[in-house]
């Protein structure tokens, strides 16, 4: 009966009441935002960084992977190095390079090109089409396709190493479009490609004549179990020339660097639930006050002091719990356009995202939301409950 | 159908004794209640009268349990309810004592018999039980057809005989009304009156207080209150529902602002 109660008081205006809902419903969306923001970018590098499974990374002394044009030389011999190590499962080698796409008028557009081995890279996505994995063949991005109106099956040329004085590419080859793939650690808008590691080191051998030994980076795949924090020490004792992360740390340090989108998430989040609180607190207490007689008068029939709270509370724990479930949907709505907007910013990785769904994330909003709106319902309520039934009905009578 | 405890007449179901009541109002205190001593019987059908502000209300809701006195005391079925705590006397209310207001006071939201179904509920009945209850009591007030009716759908005599039968929910003991006929015309009145006409002669012991000096023939017995305290106790005869007054009320005793004041000739 106290639910009916509770539900027709919130229907007998139904303007006013779906206003409120309204409001706690924006309030819950930007608490939803600020949630998934506070955590969405972590768990986005995260994935990022972990998504095939590398927990060690290898670059030059001194650098983050693609941090410079220095490469690791003698990579043949440093895989087997790795290789021979009873921790480490597969060794992914990368070469990161700038080849050109030659038209048939001479033209040339530059894209952003991994030397990789197909049976064990993490760097892309294969969405369509035929792997890398012959020596003249390419997978592509949808903007390099999109830039150089290439399509998938196309045969094209791709040179490297332009000679200003003789106007011409030190190496040429003709390789086939073979595939569409996403690249996650690219920026977005960034053409990509990516070729059989031996083409890529052939292209940017000096001449073009033998292949150079050279990678930008290794990613290593442990086996199960393993410390990777104890392979990566071994690792740089193994090898000086290098520097390991672990995917653990990096992962630290990225969330040590995005702590200030924590705190901004933090105020934001709590001034949605402060908003939150003085909607239905302030819907409530109006709500008491116009239904103090009826409130009397239910006393006066018998209604206990706790059921009579228990209705008004009733009333604000509906209020916020419709207008939250409302507001998820709200929020997720404004998280992926807010999502797409910021994920359009110059230089980030493709996979980056900002605000990240997370059941936890819905969970902990709505269970804030409930916190407030019974701590909000509870002045009202008590003040419900407290009424002086013969006060409140003499006062009543007169007005 | 049962619409009270009742257990026959003669016997008294209530006595005050030296009742008092004082606010504090801006300050000054104000003596709503000075030393009422009063004793109703079971099947008795009182009417409180006496100008303004004279405090009959102030009685009534020491006598339902909804305020506490000063000093004295009420007994209601030999239990002391002016010194209940709230949760008890609240209890004690939802059990026994039957509450009618002159705004009726009707859950907007809730149906007719949502409305009356109310005060069962709250005493845990069970929903079926309840309901047909409800509909009884519905039928007894004459609204059998307006069950699913909302109060903005009745009448104001119709919304009045809802609150009627939603204070006969629990089988009160005692049917206490607070000028229930001060919103309605002079027809619907009439119809409000006749119930509680039916009512006490079904076994329901009502104190009323009003300024209706027809609702005031009807009773049985008229008390008169001035300054707060009875200044006259008669009885009515039976059957003087709608027929000229037979309470004896001191002229010098009668407030200018009474309806019960007496013209000349």
């Amino acid at each position: 009966m106290r639910a009916t109660l509770a539900w027709s008081s919130l229907r007998r205006h139904p303007v006013r009441t779906a206003l409120a809902m309204l409001g706690v419903a924006v309030s819950a969306a930007m608490l939803l935002d600020m949630v998934m923001l506070s955590s969405g970018m972590q768990v986005s590098f995260r994935a990022l960084l972990t998504r095939q499974g590398f927990e060690v990374r290898l670059t030059p002394k001194g650098t983050l992977p693609f941090d410079t044009e220095a490469r690791i030389a003698r990579a043949a011999s440093a895989e087997s190095v790795l290789l021979a190590m009873p921790a480490v499962q597969a060794v992914s080698p990368v070469l990161g390079t700038t080849l050109h796409v030659v038209g048939d008028d001479g033209s040339a557009a530059a894209v952003f090109t991994l030397g990789i081995r197909p049976a064990i890279q993490g760097d892309y996505e294969l969405l369509r089409g035929l792997d890398a994995d012959a020596a003249d063949r390419m997978v592509v991005n949808a903007t390099f396709l999109a830039r150089t109106g290439v399509a998938v099956g196309d045969t094209i040329v791709v040179a490297a190493g332009y000679d200003a004085q003789l106007r011409s590419w030190t190496a040429r080859r003709r390789v086939l479009v073979s595939g569409e793939g996403r690249f996650h650690y690219l920026a977005t808008g960034q053409a990509a490609a990516a070729l059989p590691l031996s083409t890529v080191q052939f292209m940017v051998a000096d001449a073009g004549t033998a292949p150079s030994d050279e990678v930008s980076l290794l990613m290593v795949k442990t086996q199960p179990g393993v410390d990777a924090e104890a392979l990566r020490a071994g690792i740089e004792r193994e090898l000086p020339r290098v520097t390991a992360i672990a995917t653990a740390d990096a992962v630290k340090s990225v969330e040590q660097r995005l702590s200030y989108f924590r705190q901004l998430a933090l105020i934001l989040g709590t001034v949605s639930l402060a908003i939150g609180f003085l909607l239905v607190s302030t819907l409530m207490t109006v709500s008491v006050q116009e239904r103090v007689g009826e409130m009397a008068v239910m006393r006066a029939l018998g209604v206990s002091r706790p059921h009579i709270a228990q209705q008004v509370m009733l009333e604000g724990l509906v209020l916020s719990v419709v207008g939250a479930v409302g507001g998820l949907g709200l929020g997720l709505v404004t998280a992926t356009y807010l999502n797409n907007i910021l994920r359009a910013f110059p230089g980030l990785p493709a996979a980056i995202d900002f605000f990240v769904f997370e059941p936890r994330a819905a969970y902990q909003s709505l269970g804030m939301l409930v916190v407030t709106a019974v701590l909000a319902g509870a002045f009202p309520a008590w003040r419900a409950g407290s009424l002086p039934i013969a006060t409140t009905l003499r006062s009543e009578a007169v007005s | 159908m049962t619409v009270s405890h009742a257990t026959g007449g003669g016997v008294p179901l209530l006595r005050t004794e030296n009742l008092a009541r004082e606010y504090a109002l801006a300050g000054a205190p104000v003596r709503a209640v000075r030393g009422v001593s009063l004793t109703i019987e079971q099947g008795e059908y009182a009417a409180i009268v006496g100008p303004s502000g004279c405090g009959k209300s102030s009685l009534l809701n020491l006598l339902g349990a909804i305020d506490r006195p000063t000093s004295g005391t009420v007994l209601l079925r030999g239990r002391d309810v002016s010194h209940m705590r709230d949760r008890e006397a609240t209890e004690f209310r939802l059990r026994h004592i039957g509450f009618v207001f002159q705004r009726f006071y009707l859950m907007p939201m809730l149906t007719a018999l949502e409305n009356v179904e109310l005060p069962m509920a709250e005493a845990g009945a069970a929903k079926r039980a309840r309901r047909a209850r409800a509909r009884e009591l519905l039928s007894y007030v004459g609204l059998e057809a307006r069950g699913g009716h909302r109060p903005a759908q009745l009448s104001g005599g119709e919304q009045q005989r809802v609150a009627i039968a939603r204070a006969l929910a629990n089988e009160p003991a005692l049917l206490l009304a607070d000028e229930p006929t001060g919103e309605l015309d002079a027809r619907t009145g009439r119809d409000v009156i006749a119930l509680f006409d039916q009512l006490n002669r079904d076994g329901v012991t009502i104190v009323v207080v009003t300024h209706d000096e027809v609702l005031a023939r009807a009773a049985r017995r008229v008390v008169h209150m001035v300054d707060g305290v009875i200044v006259s106790d008669e009885r009515n005869g039976p059957g003087d529902v709608g027929g000229p007054p037979r309470t004896t009320i001191s002229p010098a005793l009668v407030d200018a602002a009474s309806p019960f004041r007496r013209t000349p000739g």
